[in-house]
């Protein structure tokens, strides 16, 4: 209970459980759509939003959201233009982004690399008052948007050329997947880091589907286990006193080796017996 | 009887190079074409450029009347890919893979009945027992079989297939032509785009060869009634052998096996 004691913890608590539900969420299109490591560029992006706020002087928050959401936009659209660009935009924009943040942080200030870190690796104490209203209406916009464009998201990544045939429109759709990639890493900066939020988006996806059937269930007990492992991880952090971008990936990681390895018996069933509808078939 | 699909003079070029040139054909109402050729005859890049996925050099593509890039009326058309392009990512079940079909910007929030349409259209392919399993734990027939009732579940009228029997088991090719019949028999239009007529040799009304007359670049070779004339054969078959069907599993085919 001593934990619930400090204001801060509450703040980075309420930060906390925000990424874990709203990251696996994304995440479950990112890994259907095998854009995985897309979180990782747009945590790099973000990242030269957090340098331009250190030299700025505005809040790190709405500055990050801002870079991060129009480094998602660029890159979709090179993307849309062509494949083999749009991989070398990816990796373009990786460079960048953390090469960006770190001169423009190293700019700023001496308390740079403290701070930095804290951006990178996540910490308990950084996550402000004005903040959490930042992070509450980001993770609402995510929320709201998928409630009105999942449904059209999950037929995009399922199939673009069959989801075109049905009149939706797959790259402006990509786009607004990517933007929300790209909010939902801010939302994690201050606690996971930008290093790591993009873990947090995606082990929990690739922990719940060791052993689900449908999508659905894939994101629910994705949001479930994401909120489990970031709040696990934080107050783990708290009492270990070490950052909480590298513990919350860490009890996320031993998740889905548990579940993996659980799962195991399952998946060689289903390989031995791959069709077992024909089994009833004969005669 | 009114026009479903009309390509006028239609030539695709992909990155500076021909793939087809004047390419006529229309296809009324209620018609069961067949577009066959062999690999590399530009039958599948027809198919894209009908649906609207790839852009054509010049000529028109009219679908019911609206030329294919100012086309809106999507729930008239239904189109079944090979395979699905995500398969295998995130689990999905059979039951949402049907369900994306019913999925479009009119249609954002789920309806009334979208349930009984998916369990409909299953049943319609014979996997109605099979809606809550896997995607990805059905055989590749079964799963070309869910992709066809997805466009079923649609109600479309217009419905474009690429190769709906490659690589498919004799007991779904029997029931894919099946499903197709009694589609037909409903006054739908069927465009098929194949390398093997197959099971589908009493149902197509009219067939359309593609290919290139003396290596020229690829063009309607014959459009008409069924079957393949003698000296176009070569052409359609050269190189089917890379499409054989996967043999069934030893036992399940043999009568009285079980």
């Amino acid at each position: 209970m001593g934990l619930l004691g400090y204001d801060f913890m509450q703040r980075a608590l309420i930060a906390a459980a925000l990424i874990g539900l709203i990251a696996p969420l994304i995440g479950v299109f990112l890994v259907q759509r095998r854009l995985a490591l897309l979180g990782d560029g747009m945590g790099h992006v973000a990242l030269t939003g957090v340098g331009l706020a250190f030299l700025t002087g505005i809040a790190p928050v709405p500055t990050a959201l801002v870079v991060a959401a129009l480094g998602a936009l660029v890159l979709e659209l090179v993307r849309a233009k062509s494949r083999t660009a749009g991989d070398l935009a990816l990796a373009l924009v990786f460079y960048g982004g953390i090469a960006g943040g770190v001169m423009l942080t190293s700019l700023a200030s001496g308390k740079a690399s403290t701070a930095l870190n804290q951006y990178l690796f996540g910490s308990l104490s950084t996550v402000a008052t004005e903040d959490i209203a930042w992070l509450i209406g980001a993770g609402a916009l995510v929320v709201i948007v998928l409630v009105i464009f999942g449904r059209e998201m999950f037929a995009m990544t399922l199939d673009p050329d069959v989801a075109h045939v049905q009149g939706i429109r797959t790259t402006r759709l990509g786009i607004l997947l990517t933007v929300l990639a790209a909010v939902t890493v801010v939302i994690g900066m201050r606690t996971v880091g930008l290093l790591l939020v993009s873990a947090i988006m995606i082990v929990p996806v690739a922990a719940a589907q060791q052993f689900t059937g449908s999508f659905r269930t894939t994101a629910m007990v994705a949001v479930g286990l994401g909120l489990v492992c970031s709040l696990a991880g934080l107050t783990t952090s708290f009492s270990l006193d070490v950052p909480p971008g590298p513990t919350i990936v860490l009890i996320a990681l031993a998740v889905f080796l548990v579940s993996a390895i659980a799962a195991y018996p399952v998946r060689r069933r289903r390989q031995r017996h791959p069709h077992p509808a024909e089994e009833h078939h004969h005669g | 009887m009114s026009t479903a699909l009309a390509c006028r003079d239609v030539c695709i070029d992909i990155e500076a190079s021909c793939i087809l040139s004047n390419v006529n054909l229309a296809v009324e109402s209620g018609e069961f074409v067949a577009v066959l050729g062999a690999n590399g005859s530009g039958k599948t890049t027809l198919m894209r450029a009908i649906l609207g996925l790839l852009p054509i050099t010049s000529g028109q593509i009219d679908v019911f009347g609206t030329p294919i890039g100012r086309f809106r009326e999507w729930g008239r058309l239904a189109y079944v890919p090979q395979r699905l392009h995500s398969a295998g990512a995130v689990p999905v079940s059979v039951h949402e893979v049907v369900g994306a079909g019913l999925i479009s910007p009119q249609q954002r929030l789920p309806r009334r009945g979208d349930r009984q349409r998916i369990v409909d259209a299953l049943a319609q392919v014979g996997l109605a027992d099979r809606r809550r399993d896997r995607f990805d734990a059905l055989s590749g027939g079964q799963q070309r079989r869910v992709m066809i009732a997805a466009a079923i579940a649609k109600d479309a009228d217009l419905y474009v297939l690429d190769e709906p029997t490659a690589g498919v088991d004799a007991e779904s090719q029997e029931r894919i032509s099946e499903t197709f019949g009694s589609l037909r028999e409903q006054g739908r239009t069927i465009l098929l785009v194949t390398h093997e007529l197959g099971p589908f040799a009493a149902l197509a009304s009219r067939i359309v060869v593609l290919g290139s007359p003396r290596g020229e670049t690829s063009t309607v070779l014959y459009d008409g009634p069924p079957p393949v004339p003698d000296h176009l054969r070569e052409r359609v078959w050269h190189h089917s052998e890379d499409v054989v069907m996967r043999a069934p599993e030893p036992g399940v085919l043999e009568p009285g096996a079980g």
